[in-house]
């Protein structure tokens, strides 16, 4: 593995480790819903500090199941990695034919530049006959 | 970060959503502005946007035992500058409040306020400031990723204090129970961010030279050095 693969490696690794990390230690133990999602916190602590408050507005659409709303978020993340996919292996292909293309250009430009030299040593030579005919 | 359907008073919705229009509406016009100048730079765009896509489906796990998730808004606001990042941000909020009932219209503006315009202004200004006193594009990047999504968590715990002031102790106790809700909860996650935004950040200097030095990141001809400091 290059350097360069090794320190993302290592970068995605600390990510992993600080994302199980909290449920390996049982940093939820204390709760008794453990790992809710602190949007929903955050409507507990409004409803304990303002209990008569009412939301005034409901969402126009609201996933039916739970299922379907982790099935709406994995689609967001599949869509959002499936453009950054899409945009790292365009590059990598534009990459790698202008790396072919130049090595082709490289080598057709020999050959033509042989071709020449080849060309003009005929011409030199049929062009003597024809000047010794003359 | 996102306050739910109807959770804002009337009142402080409308402020909210105030004070974020002049912002989308000035990104818009950069992003057209942007778009026609360098056709080219579509396609970055569009990777800028799908991280924050990315990061901002993704729940995880944290230390004070619930779960939140990355913003994604660092990237973007350091490849094509703030005002751009607040188009990017606010679509990412829309799709999420129209299709998962995650945040809201009515909380819209308070939402774009935090992830979209604070969090990818504070993260820009750590950002170009770490770069102007030559620190290496890495440091300032993470550091700048990192500011970018803690500072967006700050904003809603204020945004949620001032509108629901603890009886007893006021807006500062409120901030204090909102704050312990949001900003610990995202201090590891901030640094998660940091840390892939840099992870995107290194394949980009790896792929698209040309286009980071075009955006200012790489240094015209420095590119070779920043690649080898990195």
């Amino acid at each position: 593995m290059s350097r360069n693969a090794k320190i993302n490696t290592l970068l995605l690794a600390i990510v992993a480790a600080l994302a199980v990390l909290p449920l390996a230690l049982g940093l939820g133990d204390h709760k008794e819903e453990p790992f809710t999602g602190a949007d929903g916190e955050a409507e507990t602590a409004i409803t304990e500090i303002a209990p008569d408050y009412e939301p005034w507005f409901a969402p126009l659409y609201e996933p039916p199941s739970g299922e379907v709303e982790s099935a709406l978020f994995a689609l967001q993340a599949a869509l959002g990695a499936g453009v950054l996919a899409y945009y790292f292996g365009l590059r990598r292909g534009r990459r790698q034919g202008e790396a072919r293309a130049a090595a082709r250009d490289g080598r057709t430009a020999t050959r033509d530049g042989r071709a020449a030299d080849a060309g003009a040593a005929d011409s030199a030579g049929t062009a003597d006959p024809a000047g010794a005919g003359a | 970060m996102h306050i739910a359907e109807g959770f804002l008073p009337p009142v402080h919705a409308a402020a909210w959503a105030a004070a974020s229009a002049p912002f989308v509406i000035h990104g818009v016009r950069a992003l057209t502005r942007e778009v026609r100048a360098n056709p080219e730079s579509t396609l970055l765009l569009g990777a800028s946007g799908a991280f924050t896509f990315v990061l901002s489906a993704l729940k995880i796990p944290s230390v004070t035992g619930s779960c939140s998730h990355p913003t994604g808004t660092g990237l973007g606001a350091i490849l094509f500058r703030p005002p751009i990042m607040a188009v990017l941000g606010t679509i990412t909020l829309l799709f999420q409040a129209l299709l998962l009932a995650h945040g809201g219209l009515t909380t819209l503006g308070a939402n774009v306020f935090s992830l979209a315009i604070v969090g990818p202004w504070a993260g820009f200004g750590v950002y170009a400031l770490l770069r102007r006193s030559g620190a290496p594009l890495m440091v300032a990047v993470f550091l700048g990723a990192f500011t970018a999504d803690l500072s967006t968590y700050c904003v809603t715990s204020v945004q949620l204090a001032l509108a629901f002031p603890d009886p007893g102790s006021g807006v500062v106790g409120a901030l204090a129970k909102f704050g312990g809700i949001f900003a610990v909860t995202q201090f590891p996650l901030a640094i998660s961010e940091g840390l892939l935004t840099v992870l995107v950040m290194r394949l980009l200097v790896q792929s698209s030279k040309g286009e980071l030095t075009r955006l200012g990141v790489l240094l015209q001809g420095g590119a070779k050095k920043e690649a080898a400091v990195r």
